[in-house]
């Protein structure tokens, strides 16, 4: 039999991806890798497994815990980065905010601006000179303009109108001290992509994926987990409902879809179909037309 | 567990002047194949609300980012996906304005396919020739010139024939698709762009997306000529397995050919010979691996191998030397003139170059060079010759598109200044060993 020497789709996206990391290890001095233990940030890790292997990955793993996470989300986060035997670099937004470095601004409940200069602190005391992350171009209009290797200045910001021309698969890995990247290996991949490949490579992810029963609020056209941080208001619609979570943020801004599904196959089977975005349940991205294209200009991830 | 069946990407990048309705095209192939989503719909007529006086701007689909929606005019490559039953494709949207020509090089550098827009009323205007030009120049394998906005000229079949005989007038100058088609559509409306047009029945031919469904790609990558740069030196510190802790792997992504277990291999510059031991890819080890394969390599000999080397198939050799010649995308507002020192990067080796001739610039709207130009400006191509202070192992960009590119990159602002695609070698590689065998 004639072999094929073709590459289905996710395996051109892998080969891409681990071309991605591997210019990283080879370029970089000090990077680390942003994991969140979101699924984006899963099938980055699976990634970089395999972009090193047998060797462990060379770079250790870094989390901005607004303190607003699921819980469940950083049980998973501290038990993967364990079975790996990576070392784990925690930064509170709690402590950012204690030392001074990030100030809410009175009323301000969200954690999401705060993350920013807490990420960027965390940066400058490590001294790291690229964050690998899992954003994906598909996520959002101002993502599609990001580049795999995104320059920031000594400032963490994003220049869109003045970004690096990135060509065939030479990157442009240079940067000045107190400057840094970052990259985003899986620029090209969908929210379709990530599933298949959770399912592909059979990886866990956190169990709020999947359809459990939860206590949910109805604000502003969408689900939200009742929580202490979010307690309904008088008069507010409140249920117990089958959900799960499309896309995570923090606890406060991630909207729950209602959903029966508690496989991998169920869940590729409902995107599949849904006729709404991925982070069309994320309120901190509709406060305007351009809400991630500002935060990103700022450093955000 | 059902299996899903292979699925294939196809990358392409649309281009046209301001207004030829790039960006209404890419919205259409999205809300038509039903890759838009309500969200993106209820923004889309939130804007419109706002600026369009209630039309749905189709455009407004990948014109992502403030001052763009605010002047109309797509500022940067904008990457799309969207997926039909039988492929995944990745769009680079690139703007058409003159000044943008970098963007467009940007875009194209990874495409098997260009779309070219041309305006039915307008005909080919010198856009057109410029990104016939660049397509051509970047070596991408198939081209579709859409006709668009048929619906202003009556849906008129004389009008696409004259226009498609004026492009097949100056393609043969460019002698370099492999395969390019003519389609005659309306973005705006939809005609031909996923559903077959009603309003021209003259036309047989296959629906823009019908097109991008179906066109041949698996011989795009080069699987003749083994060419492995390594990226990366795997050498695991500390390695709680004792049979790892001789291991040494050298990774990278192949550039072209295949590679096999026990095959000999010669590595460059040095000259070694050696062959292959084992393959690591991303599904595990394997007796085989292909370009553009992401692998691992583990040698017979232990070899003092390091990033930036090439590893090859001794009887199909690169070319190999410090000085080359190259065309060159000029992209940064300040402009080259001869004599100035940059860093070249090249497959996995960065080093430092010197620009020493200009002896072209390509009026790429006429084809036609202009000898020894003082300098290149921004967006301009011309023909160059540089000098490196360590050799390029390399291919000449048309046989090779990841061996014969280089980058530039200036010290200092650390810009990327210029895209570089290489003259095929005058000689190939001459070992300075020929006959050390280990």
């Amino acid at each position: 039999m004639s072999p094929s020497y073709h590459l289905d789709h996710l395996q051109y996206l892998e080969s891409e991806a681990i071309h991605v990391l591997r210019e990283v290890a080879a370029e970089f001095e000090r990077p680390c890798i942003l994991f969140s233990g979101g699924k984006d940030s899963i099938c980055l890790l699976r990634l970089a497994e395999k972009a090193f292997r047998p060797s462990p990955i060379p770079m250790p793993l870094l989390n901005i815990d607004t303190g607003h996470h699921f819980p469940e989300l950083n049980e998973f986060r501290d038990r993967r980065a364990r079975e790996l035997g990576a070392r784990l670099i925690v930064r509170t937004v709690e402590e950012a905010i204690a030392r001074g470095i990030a100030v809410p601004t009175p009323g301000e409940i969200s954690r999401n601006r705060l993350q920013i200069p807490t990420l960027l602190a965390a940066i400058e005391e490590f001294r790291f000179d690229a964050c690998v992350g899992g954003a994906r171009r598909d996520e959002e209009k101002a993502r599609a303009k990001e580049r795999f290797f995104s320059f920031r200045d000594a400032f963490g910001q994003w220049d869109p109108r003045n970004q690096r021309p990135e060509v065939w698969n030479l990157y442009n890995t240079r940067v000045n001290p107190g400057e840094h990247m970052r990259v985003f290996p899986l620029s090209n991949w969908t929210e379709l992509d990530v599933w298949e490949y959770i399912r592909r490579e059979n990886l866990e992810v956190p169990r709020i994926y999947f359809s459990h029963p939860r206590l949910c609020v109805r604000r502003q056209g969408q689900w939200m987990p009742v929580t202490d941080l979010l307690p309904p208001r008088p008069g507010e619609e409140v249920r117990e409902l089958r959900v799960r979570v499309r896309t995570i943020g923090d606890i406060i801004s991630t909207g729950m879809i209602e959903s029966p599904a508690d496989t991998v196959d169920d869940i590729i089977a409902e995107i599949a179909a849904a006729r709404v975005t991925e982070r069309g349940s994320r309120a901190d991205d509709k406060s305007g037309e351009a809400a991630m294209e500002d935060r990103k200009k700022l450093g955000y991830f | 567990m059902i299996t899903p069946p292979s699925i294939e990407i196809l990358r392409f990048n649309t281009c046209g002047s301001v207004d030829d309705g790039k960006s209404t095209l890419i919205g259409r192939l999205l809300y038509d194949s039903k890759n838009l989503m309500e969200d993106q719909l209820d923004a889309l007529e939130r804007s419109a609300d706002l600026t369009g006086g209630g039309q749905i701007n189709l455009a407004n689909v990948t014109d992502g980012l403030r001052a763009e929606r605010e002047q109309g005019i797509t500022i940067d490559v904008a990457y799309r996906y969207f997926a039909t039953p039988r492929r995944r494709f990745i769009v680079a949207d690139t703007p058409g304005h003159v000044q943008y020509t970098r963007n467009m090089v940007t875009g194209a550098s990874t495409a098997n396919l260009s779309i070219v827009l041309v305006d039915a009323r307008q005909g080919v205007t010198e856009q057109t020739r410029r990104h016939s030009c660049i397509a051509a120049l970047l070596g991408i394998p198939h081209i579709v010139f859409a006709v668009n906005k048929m619906d202003l000229v009556n849906w008129s079949e004389q009008r696409f024939w004259e226009i498609r005989a004026d492009i097949e007038a100056f393609l043969p100058k460019l002698d370099a698709f492999r395969d390019v088609k003519f389609i005659p559509i309306s973005a705006l409306h939809g005609d031909n762009v996923v559903d077959p047009s009603p309003h021209m029945p003259w036309y047989e031919g296959p629906t823009l997306l019908r097109h991008l469904e179906t066109v041949h790609i698996a011989s795009d990558w080069n699987l003749t000529a083994l060419r492995f740069p390594v990226q990366w030196v795997n050498r695991p510190h500390r390695p709680t397995d004792p049979r790892l802790h001789d291991f040494r792997g050298f990774s990278g992504q192949l550039a072209g050919g295949i590679v096999r277990v026990g095959q000999p291999v010669l590595v460059l510059p040095s000259g070694w010979k050696t062959r292959v031991r084992e393959i690591w890819t991303p599904a595990g080890i394997e007796p085989e691996a292909f370009c553009p394969q992401s692998i691992t390599l583990v040698l017979e000999h232990d070899l003092d191998i390091s990033r930036g080397d090439m590893i090859v198939a001794p009887d199909a050799l690169p070319g190999m030397g410090q000085e080359v010649a190259a065309r060159l995308c000029w992209m940064h507002p300040r402009p080259l003139s001869p004599g100035r020192k940059f860093l070249l990067k090249h497959t996995t080796q960065t080093v430092q170059a010197v620009v020493t001739h200009l002896d072209h610039r390509l009026d790429i709207a006429s084809f036609e060079p202009e000898p020894a130009p003082a300098e290149l400006h921004l967006n301009d191509i011309g023909e160059v010759r540089v000098h490196t202070a360590k050799p390029l192992i390399y291919d000449g960009y048309t046989s090779n598109r990841l061996t014969g590119s280089f980058i530039l990159i200036e010290p200092g602002t650390n810009a990327t200044v210029a895209a570089g695609m290489l003259r095929p070698p005058t000689e190939p590689a001459r070992l300075e060993y020929t006959d050390f065998v280990i």
